[in-house]
């Protein structure tokens, strides 16, 4: 049964700001108790480092970073956890792979296939490959209202492309990709697919086995975990000769005045240095906690809160929602005639977080036709009394009401 | 303290009805696109200066209310100033936005950004137009020496 008021108990922002409606998730999540409290026991009770010490505390932390990669496998149902490598967040994820794959294995000849509606994190390291190797990046084109169409898919694969990048959902328009279609499709074509989970893995149910994707980046602090650490997922045979971005110690076996480097097997090739000790144990606590609550639950209740705000927001005659059919607890909209940094800044006035700007996504907004959007995104812990107190005070949003807050 | 209801009277002008919007392909303009990375306002000012007179200033672009009003009030506030003047305004218009004492004399309607500062993450807004104006001004300024 899920219980939001339980929840709600769970994470102290909430009773630290009790007026506060908290609608930015897909920027960055709360954290519950428990992964506060595996932080601060790492503080408090075994600040050591890991793989090196000869005692006690040293070896018992190294094995709970160890099972923290295991619990990362189960939550994404990899099927060994030499295929979890630990990052500093998405981002540097989805860096790794175009650097230590898209760099090393693509050519001139190559292209890379993305989609109009990506976050800079997936494109622009992509941008990079591009110009390093002379690759091309192709894009897949959207519907007219950003959804991803599979038929328009299909018609933009050929045997050119090498990679397939993609999100599996995107951070403004909230719409889940058919990632197994997708990889299927691209796989027949001889394509790596590489996966942008920031905004799925923590609200979808994710299983690698299942849609065989070959690559996937997400980060930990947009699932209640800690910010500064994230996960990339990779298929064991692909990591194995893919090459590492950063080299130094903990990530060689051996390596000789003459230059000659022995580097370790993945997953520790590619974590070179002291990691995010303290990260990867929030993040673990994170990943179990959502585990506890089951994410088809977490889907669920995303579904129900944004089928909610949709059908709230679509009555307003002063709102233009962009994504009316969106799955994934992100709702995009503008108020008619207010630029969308003053509604925010309105409703901030009201306690209320949202996000206003072009979210990192630059191209999209050509699609949609507007050039910055407010998004309005929730999670686990919101509720239905947060979204009528929040569509209650958007109904009232005009411009005047807007300048008003500078007067 | 300008009167709220002329403050917001002023604004709601601008905003709606932003003076000397659209460039020129004058070439004797110089232009500067102010792109913030910290908000969203994407800007395009130009300035022409013609004997130590700013003969003229427009602008172009997207931007929220503070942006587009600020702009759009400084290329009406600014034309037919002497470079000396117009500088001088804009120190007193940062003086304001700061905090600090400042002379409302000259400011004429933009005055009506008088109590900006009380929403501190927007002071960006207020200046990213005119700090494009100051930066042209002072340009042409060097290029005349």
């Amino acid at each position: 049964m899920f219980d939001v008021k339980a929840i709600r108990r769970d994470f102290p922002m909430f009773q630290n700001n009790p007026e506060l409606i908290y609608f930015d998730s897909a920027a960055t999540s709360f954290k519950p108790q428990k992964v506060i409290d595996a932080v601060m026991d790492y503080y408090c009770n075994k600040t050591v480092n890991i793989h090196r010490g000869d005692y006690d505390l040293s070896f018992n932390v190294s094995n709970t970073y160890e099972e923290a990669r295991e619990v990362a496998r189960k939550f994404i149902n990899a099927q060994s956890s030499d295929e979890i490598v630990f990052t500093n967040g998405a981002s540097s994820a989805l860096n790794l792979v175009a650097y230590g794959y898209g760099q090393k294995y693509l050519t001139a000849d190559d292209v890379i296939l993305s989609s109009e509606a990506e976050h800079a994190s997936n494109i622009l390291p992509w941008f990079r490959v591009a110009e390093v190797t002379g690759a091309k990046i192709e894009y897949i084109p959207l519907r007219p209202d950003g959804s991803f169409d599979i038929e328009l898919f299909k018609k933009a694969m050929h045997s050119g492309v090498k990679v397939v990048t993609l999100a599996q959902v995107s951070n403004v328009l909230g719409y889940i990709l058919p990632m197994k279609e997708i990889a299927k499709i691209a796989h027949s074509y001889g394509a790596v697919v590489v996966c942008d989970g920031a905004q799925s893995v923590p609200h979808i149910k994710t299983d690698v086995q299942d849609t065989d994707i070959d690559f996937l980046a997400f980060s930990g602090h947009k699932m209640c975990g800690p910010s500064g650490v994230g996960v990339l997922y990779g298929k064991y045979a692909l990591l194995d000769k893919m090459d590492a971005f950063m080299l130094g110690g903990g990530s060689n076996a051996r390596f000789d005045i003459c230059g000659n480097i022995l580097l370790k097997k993945p997953p520790f090739k590619f974590e070179a240095g002291t990691p995010c000790i303290e990260g990867v144990l929030g993040l673990k606590a994170a990943m179990e906690y959502l585990m506890d609550i089951g994410m088809e639950n977490v889907e669920a209740n995303d579904k129900m809160l944004v089928h909610y705000l949709s059908s709230k927001l679509l009555e307003l005659p002063n709102i233009e929602l962009y994504n009316p059919h969106s799955d994934c607890a992100i709702c995009t909209f503008n108020v008619k005639g207010v630029f969308a940094q003053d509604a925010a800044t309105y409703l901030n006035t009201k306690h209320i977080a949202v996000r206003s700007g072009n979210h990192c996504a630059k191209i999209l907004l050509n699609v949609i036709g507007a050039s910055e959007t407010i998004r309005a995104s929730m999670y686990l812990y919101n509720t239905k009394e947060e979204i009528d107190r929040f569509v209650k005070e958007v109904a009232q949003i005009d411009l005047d009401k807007c300048v008003g807050v500078f007067l | 303290m300008m009167d709220e209801n002329l403050k917001r009277t002023i604004l709601l002008d601008h905003y709606s009805h932003p003076r000397n919007k659209g460039l020129s392909d004058d070439p004797t303009y110089r232009t500067l696109h102010m792109a913030s990375d910290s908000c969203i306002d994407d800007i395009k000012v130009q300035v022409k200066v013609k004997d130590g007179i700013v003969e003229d200033l427009r602008f172009d672009g997207v931007g929220c209310t503070i942006s587009f009003a600020s702009t759009s009030i400084f290329t009406e506030l600014l034309k037919g100033k002497s470079v000396k003047e117009a500088l001088a305004l804009i120190e007193e218009y940062y003086a304001m936005l700061d905090e600090k004492t400042y002379n409302p004399e000259d400011l004429e309607e933009a005055n009506a950004f008088d109590t900006l500062y009380k929403q501190a993450n927007r002071i960006k807004c207020g200046t990213i137009g005119v700090k494009g104006i100051e930066e042209l001004i002072r340009e042409s300024v060097k290029n005349e020496k």
